[in-house]
């Protein structure tokens, strides 16, 4: 892999090596006029895991990784992504702090009017002003990686949904950003679909060292992601169980009315179910 | 009745807000880096060429009626040659100008608002400014450079192709000579219609391209918001254009003549 495109201090580095504090949200707060989003929501994703957001419609899961990158300001608490205090800075500066983060969104948000090539490569073409060779080489990696390099050339129009959010993802990840976040990548993908989409949040995760936010309603793939690991067999790339120390790497988040129901690993989630009669509706 | 009278005029009061909010990013954006050179030439071609046939259409066949009426008129008065006289004065000042920017509206207000509004409601705009692009850097400044620069260029072929349509019809339905209709358009032109005719255009693309963006950046409502926002588009830089040009004339005839 390449040296990462974004520079931060030795010192910052080092706190925020595997295991550190890569976002936190603390007692955050958004309405949207008399409507509440989110009521003192508090939480730390440390580096190298994911944090799984569940929770019904409109429970502010979506709302959370906008405030993340920056796309909404809360109206109260703080955000802190890669070490910077991010909630009360211009848009020009949250460029900076974009720089690091990759998002997946709903329905992939392709640019229509870019081929596979030219919206995967967009980032390091027009914003980061690579050369056409380096660019070219680092689409075919990541197309390579999430198994599409034949479509590199076809429109967003002409891919399936599934391809659609694979290639979102290879566009979220061209530039080696150190936080993914996934909105809903999976939601309505057939099972054997979403299955590869979570096997290429769980490489990005195990092989690339990405920490991820993962909002979702489909419990399946929440559990697959948490509780699988992916290794390298040579060229291959095997998915197994995920031993204990690695599958508490996964914590999940429950949202309820705004606020945190629910925070714990999958096992935990497991046993809340059976005394929590709302979140045990929500598993069954 | 109050309170809906009152909610309308906050409603109304948020729309002036943001789109003046959106001409000061777009001030700022377009005199600061980055600048995305392959969009700018994109729209280039978008707004300008792509609005090529309508407008001359418009200009030839506005020509073509002005002369059939103006002909009939003057003929009255034994005055046919001076036609051209009225088609130059009429086509450099007003018509060529005003009916370019009612094609341009209708064509390209509509345009950028569907896209931009479509944009907006597939998440675009969300993943441009996540992947760290300014969408006014990005989708405004291109359009509306390309709409202060076309516009003119539109409205003097426009303008052009009016004045041959009304030499077709002066020529072959009142039999008036060729040089005598062209002498007659040359005398009819003054320098400060002349300019009338190039600045006005340049205040027309401005208050249509940006008009186009502020309503598809404010789509609300999914794909059905997206047609709202196409149709208010139109009427707003349609009613725009007259509003504009009335300002415009005013302004520039106390500064020209």
């Amino acid at each position: 892999m390449a040296k990462k495109e974004t520079v931060r201090p030795a010192l910052l580095d080092e706190a925020l090596a595997f295991g550190g504090p890569i976002v936190v949200f603390d007692h955050v707060d958004l309405a949207f006029d008399e409507k509440v989003i989110l009521r003192q929501v508090s939480f730390t994703l440390q580096t190298g895991h994911t944090k799984i957001f569940l929770g019904a419609s409109g429970a502010g899961k979506s709302t959370i990784l906008r405030l993340a990158l920056g796309l909404l300001k809360p109206d109260a608490g703080r955000i802190f992504v890669n070490g910077e205090q991010i909630d009360g800075l211009s848009e020009d500066a949250l460029m900076r702090v974009r720089a690091d983060l990759g998002m997946v969104f709903q329905e992939g948000a392709l640019f229509d009017s870019l081929t596979v090539r030219e919206n995967v490569g967009y980032k390091l073409a027009e914003e980061l002003k690579w050369p056409a060779d380096k660019v070219d080489a680092r689409v075919k990696e990541v197309l390579g990686f999430i198994g599409l390099t034949e479509f590199i050339d076809r429109m967003p129009s002409d891919l399936s949904g599934g391809q659609r959010r694979r290639v979102a993802i290879a566009r979220a990840m061209a530039a080696k950003p150190r936080i993914l976040l996934y909105d809903e990548p999976t939601t309505g993908l057939d099972p054997i679909t979403s299955l590869t989409v979570d096997e290429e949040i769980i490489k990005l995760r195990d092989l690339e060292e990405v920490s991820s936010v993962l909002v979702t309603h489909q419990l399946r793939d929440a559990f697959f992601v948490a509780e699988h690991a992916a290794t390298r067999a040579g060229a291959e790339v095997k998915f197994d169980r995920a031993a204990e120390g690695k599958s508490d790497q996964a914590e999940f988040i429950m949202l309820k009315d705004g606020g945190i129901l629910f925070e714990g690993n999958a096992t935990e989630l497991r046993a809340a179910a059976r005394q929590d009669p709302y979140i045990g509706s929500f598993l069954s | 009745m109050a309170t809906k009278l009152e909610t309308w005029a906050k409603d109304a009061v948020l729309e002036v807000q943001e789109y003046v909010k959106l001409l000061a990013r777009f001030g700022r954006a377009a005199v600061t880096p980055p600048f995305y050179f392959r969009d700018i030439v994109e729209q280039f071609d978008s707004i300008g060429i792509g609005s090529l046939t309508v407008v001359l259409l418009a200009g030839l066949f506005t020509g073509m009626v002005l002369a059939l009426n103006s002909g009939i008129t003057l003929d009255q008065f034994g005055a046919r040659s001076m036609v051209g006289r009225l088609i130059s004065a009429s086509m450099v000042k007003e018509l060529g100008p005003v009916l370019t920017g009612l094609m341009v509206a209708g064509r390209v207000g509509s345009g950028i608002a569907a896209e931009l509004g479509s944009m907006l409601v597939t998440d675009q705009i969300a993943a441009l400014r996540a992947l760290g692009t300014d969408p006014v850097r990005k989708l405004v400044v291109p359009r509306v450079l390309a709409g202060l620069i076309m516009m003119p260029m539109l409205s003097v072929l426009a303008t052009g192709i009016g004045m041959v349509g009304g030499w077709i019809v002066t020529v072959l339905q009142f039999h008036v000579a060729s040089t005598v209709y062209w002498s007659s358009v040359v005398q009819g032109l003054y320098m400060q219609d002349v300019w009338m005719g190039l600045i006005k255009p340049l205040f027309l693309g401005f208050t249509i391209v940006t008009i186009g963006c502020h309503v598809g950046l404010r789509t609300t409502g999914g794909t059905q918001g997206v047609g709202n926002s196409t149709k208010l588009a139109v009427v707003a830089s349609s009613v725009a254009v007259i509003a504009v040009d009335f300002m415009v004339t005013k302004i520039l005839i106390v500064l020209l003549y």
